[in-house]
């Protein structure tokens, strides 16, 4: 049975008709064509598929887009502000911590979600952040090294 | 050319497809949407071993929204396989399934869940078969037979060389020690699930995107499984997310694309489940080792003798090169004047294994590294100290004939022991001091070496390995077309900061048009670290050619010797008169008028090195990398448990083009290693995979992964370019005996398999606790009858062979 749905995706209203139990990963990526957001199981084990439901990451795979009509969801596509990248966007572009790049968007908005938390998380609470979302080409020590550079950059921004 | 001189190399520099990759805007193969596009899923055998006595696909094809199904009847009768000994393959399997996950039938359908609904109505009717699931049971049931080829009953090969006189060797030495080994099955667990999308136009000719390593190897092999001329097909690999090895062979659901394509006039798209994933495997080989070392009193190495069992799973896949790599790059490391190599690669009733991050060569490097660790012990020598002193010489010959060029080991022993401390944490080999609480500190150190590139292409032949096209156009950029496929490791990133050197530009002005087998020149694939440096060094051919027409060009008008005219910040003049410097659009301009289009060729194939013995072929490289890797731990007594603090790895990497790239590299090995020694197992059970889901397969997260301190060594080797090895395999080699070695230097337990998980270690410590040897591992070997060795002399020692004599290279230009 499809129904309609009313989703606000980094910040646009979008009307969407999809059978009920599709998942927001699915309807991101089939129905909005917002490709960006990567799917690694469909089984909430990877952390592939993250997004961000009101600034708190999700794992869309398992979560109903019925469920989450009128909140704000933030896919990778939504991290850059009027054609400037977010400061970990860039940070991972600079430091090399995206190799293949497949688990990339998923990282970055679980790490946006603990700056946004914790502006200056020590090394530790960054491996903590991000001990859900599986990374199999960087040994994870350039994602560090850049949650870091971002976090020093916007903690001199402000 | 001096470090210093360079523009673009040696600069950390951000990758070409970095800033797509951090957007979401990268297209990889599932992300591809087309017009009237269908969704195709594939029927998967839930036997191990099976007759297959009938399939009826009548309900499936009668339900709503099904577009086509097919089966083995539909296809060509055609087998097929990676390697040209090997075609024991079938995309849907016709008479017999040898695996669970054998795929028997497809659909496509107008969606997914259509083509899933439609899978299950198939009804395939099976006659059971004995399933073989280890090597003990194919050898020990002949009369089961998985295939009807290969070298004896349910052996798919077997191979036995000899260099000089072991037993002579072994008589010489102070110490001989004989161990037994095993190294469990692992996958390669790449983020990105496999995905196709093929269309068959109306014109009768086929484009395929897939997220393949190798484009054209697939491309070959679909002209033949598919009975389609080569040229009416395309195959574009899109950009990979993650393969290590796991995207190098042709799939069925590729085959299974296009077919269906083909019959329903639309693009069909199939992306592989994860569990899919995990039964097409083609991973890393379970292997039993038995190892025999003779070592002096100060620790040389006298000569070695292995014997390898490769568990190789239902197929033949690369099986044959890994069965040889379990054996011939083990020589490269530490002087080994003799050496003899056996080994055979059973099929089982598995998913088939092939090749992963290393290939075949890590299994035997945790044998040997481990093995040196006991005799260092026995003989009472500081283990890293031992190792220095073995080190291969470079620019010689191996015993089994292969030449290695510059060898940086040495001094990434001397950097990973300083680094570490390691001479105030290796207390020496009495056992560990009691202490109080159960966590126990321990070091460890290994080393290893890999190839940069095969030596040999997977078919016979003597073309190119890597061709570019380079084109300057008038805008001042230039394109650069070449069939390199970047799997994550920057091959297109090499591909424009190379030529951006040459012609003094920046790597932006350089356009990558990689991996399309209808527009791009011939790479043959992401595999054997061969990509940097063959593509590279093709990349480097072409882009001084168009340098030396731009110097013509130049010069005529500056009025002034080509040779005296520098390319740098995007002018083309001389030093010391820059103010007339041409800009580059310019330079282009006046060599299109003199010339015509700009559009030159770069080509390279590896110098001619293999061995003149039957197998010789395998092994052979322009180049190998070193690295020494110490490893800092704790294990805690209580629970087995294994705590990584830090692991600091030296890596020759010849020269870093991109020390960034290079690290991501390093640290990525690192990575996978540590997954492979502590928890990753691809294990079965009845025929199952115990666990084919991302939470049961154990890899390490952010919190198993320590602290890894990378540090680059440039030996500046002439065979690659601009000096460069390759640094994606064989930095994980080390890691894995390394960790074994700080075990039992925290605990004194050996476990001589892996991976080293905590029930293996509180076994260890038990046997302690009983006054037995504190040991865990195999305890036997099969009853196998290896082939009469092929005896040849050794070659340990000789000069190498000719060094920087390449096939295509210009014989006029020298860098």
């Amino acid at each position: 049975m499809k129904v309609r749905m009313a989703l606000t995706v980094n910040g646009e209203s979008r009307d969407v008709l999809a059978p009920v139990h599709k998942t927001l990963l699915e309807v991101l990526r089939e129905d909005l064509g917002l490709t960006g957001t990567k799917h690694g199981c469909e089984l909430g084990e990877c952390g592939t598929c993250t997004v961000l439901v009101d600034g708190e990451p999700v794992l869309s795979c398992l979560a109903l887009p019925i469920a989450i009509e009128g909140r704000q969801i933030t896919t990778v596509e939504g991290m850059a502000e009027g054609g400037k990248l977010h400061p970990l966007q860039q940070a991972f572009a600079e430091l090399g911590a995206a190799q293949c790049g497949y688990c990339t968007p998923g990282i970055l908005l679980t790490a946006q979600a603990l700056l946004d938390e914790t502006p200056t998380p020590t090394r530790d609470e960054i491996k903590e952040a991000l001990a859900g979302n599986l990374c199999r080409c960087t040994g994870y020590t350039k994602i560090l090294d850049a949650v870091e550079l971002a976090s020093m950059r916007m903690g001199a921004r402000k | 050319m001096n470090k210093h001189e360079f523009t673009v190399i040696g600069r950390p520099l951000p990758k070409i497809d970095a800033w797509a990759k951090v957007v979401g805007e990268t297209r990889y193969a599932d992300d591809l949407v087309m017009a009237r596009m269908a969704h195709g899923k594939l029927l998967r055998s839930t036997h191990p071993h099976a007759l297959i006595k009938l399939i009826d696909t009548s309900r499936a094809r009668a339900l709503p929204g099904v577009y086509a199904v097919i089966t083995g009847a539909d296809l060509p009768r055609v087998k097929f396989g990676i390697l040209p000994v090997s075609q024991d393959e079938e995309a849907l399997c016709n008479e017999r399934v040898r695996m669970v996950g054998d795929a028997v039938a497809a659909v496509a359908a107008q969606d997914e869940e259509t083509a899933e609904a439609a899978c299950r109505l198939i009804e395939v009717e099976y006659e059971p078969l004995p399933a073989l699931m280890s090597i003990e049971e194919s050898l020990g049931h002949p009369e089961v037979r998985i295939h009807e080829y290969g070298d004896g009953p349910n052996v798919h090969k077997n191979v036995a060389l000899q260099f000089g006189d072991v037993e002579a060797a072994f008589a010489r030495a102070d110490l001989v020690r004989e161990d037994v080994f095993f190294y469990e099955g692992n996958t390669h667990l790449p983020m990105e699930q496999h995905a196709a999308v093929a269309q068959w136009g109306a014109d009768g000719k086929l484009t395929l995107w897939s997220s393949t390593q190798t484009p054209h190897y697939v491309h070959r092999l679909l002209a033949k499984i598919l009975d389609v001329p080569p040229a009416h097909i395309r195959v574009i690999a899109t950009p990979v997310g993650g393969g290590f090895g796991g995207k190098l062979d042709p799939f069925a659901h590729e085959i299974a694309a296009c077919k269906l394509s083909q019959l329903t006039g639309r693009p069909v798209k199939i992306t592989l489940t994860r569990e899919e994933v995990f039964y097409v495997h083609r991973g890393r080989h379970p292997v039993l080792m038995w190892l025999k070392t003779g070592f002096t009193r100060d620790g040389e190495i006298t000569g070695s003798h292995i014997k390898t069992w490769l568990d190789g799973g239902a197929y033949g896949s690369y099986g044959v090169a890994s069965t040889f790599y379990t054996g011939v790059i083990n020589p490269v490391t530490y002087k080994m004047p003799v050496y003899k190599f056996e080994g055979a690669r059973v099929f089982t009733n598995k998913p088939p294994c092939g090749p992963k991050r290393g290939h075949g060569t890590p299994q035997p490097r945790f044998a040997l590294e481990v093995q040196i660790d006991k005799a260092a012990e026995q003989l009472g020598l500081d283990p890293a100290e031992m190792r220095r002193r073995i080190v291969c010489e470079p620019f010689t010959k191996t015993a089994n004939h292969l030449t290695v060029t510059t060898i940086g080991l040495g001094e990434c022993i001397d950097k990973v022991v300083e680094a570490s401390g390691w001479r105030d944490k290796w207390r020496g080999w009495q056992p560990p001091a009691r202490r109080r609480g159960p966590k126990r500190r321990g070091v460890g150190v290994a080393c290893s070496a890999y190839m940069t590139g095969a030596g040999t292409a997977i078919y016979w032949n003597s073309m190119p390995h890597s061709g570019v096209v380079l084109r300057a156009d008038r805008s001042g950029g230039v394109s650069v077309l070449c069939g390199a496929t970047d799997i994550g490791q920057g091959s297109d990133s090499i591909l424009a900061y190379l030529p951006a050197e040459v012609l003094g530009l920046d790597p932006k002005d350089v356009h990558v048009h990689p991996a399309d087998t209808t527009l791009t020149p011939v790479d043959l694939g992401s595999y054997s670290s061969r990509v940097t440096l063959m593509c590279g060094m093709a990349a480097i051919q072409a882009a001084e050619r168009l340098r030396a027409v731009m110097s013509r060009a130049v010069a005529r008008k500056l009025e002034v010797a080509a040779e005296r005219l520098v390319f740098r910040d995007r002018k083309v003049g001389v030093p010391d008169d820059w103010e007339k410097a041409v800009p580059f659009s310019q330079a282009v301009e006046l060599a299109e008028a003199m010339h015509g289009v700009l559009a030159f060729p770069g080509s390279y194939a590896p110098p001619k090195r293999a061995g003149k013995y039957k197998g010789g072929g395998v092994g052979p490289s322009p180049c190998y990398s070193y690295s020494a890797c110490v490893v800092e731990l704790t294990v805690d007594e209580e629970t087995g448990e294994v705590e990584l603090h830090d692991v600091w790895i030296g890596h020759d990497i010849g020269r870093a083009l991109n020390p960034l790239l290079v690290e991501g590299q390093v640290e990525g090995s690192v990575y996978m290693g540590i997954g492979e020694a502590l928890m990753e197992a691809q294990v079965f059970r009845k025929g199952l995979h115990k666990h084919p889901s991302l939470l049961e397969y154990k890899s390490p997260t952010t919190l198993e992964t320590p602290e890894i301190h990378t540090i680059l060594i440039e030996t500046d080797d002439p065979e690659g370019p601009f000096g460069a090895k390759e640094a994606g395999q064989g930095p994980l080699l080390p890691v894995l005996p390394a960790i074994a070695n700080a075990v039992y230097n925290a605990v004194g337990v050996r476990v001589d398999e892996v991976p080293i998980v905590p029930e293996k270690i509180l076994k260890g410590l038990e046997l302690k606790r009983q006054g037995k040897t504190p040991r865990v591992g195999p305890e036997r070997i099969p009853l196998f009858k290896f082939k009469e060795p092929l005896v040849v002399e050794s070659a340990f020692g000789q000069p190498a062979d000719a060094i920087a004599v390449r096939p295509f290279a210009d014989q006029d230009t020298s860098r």
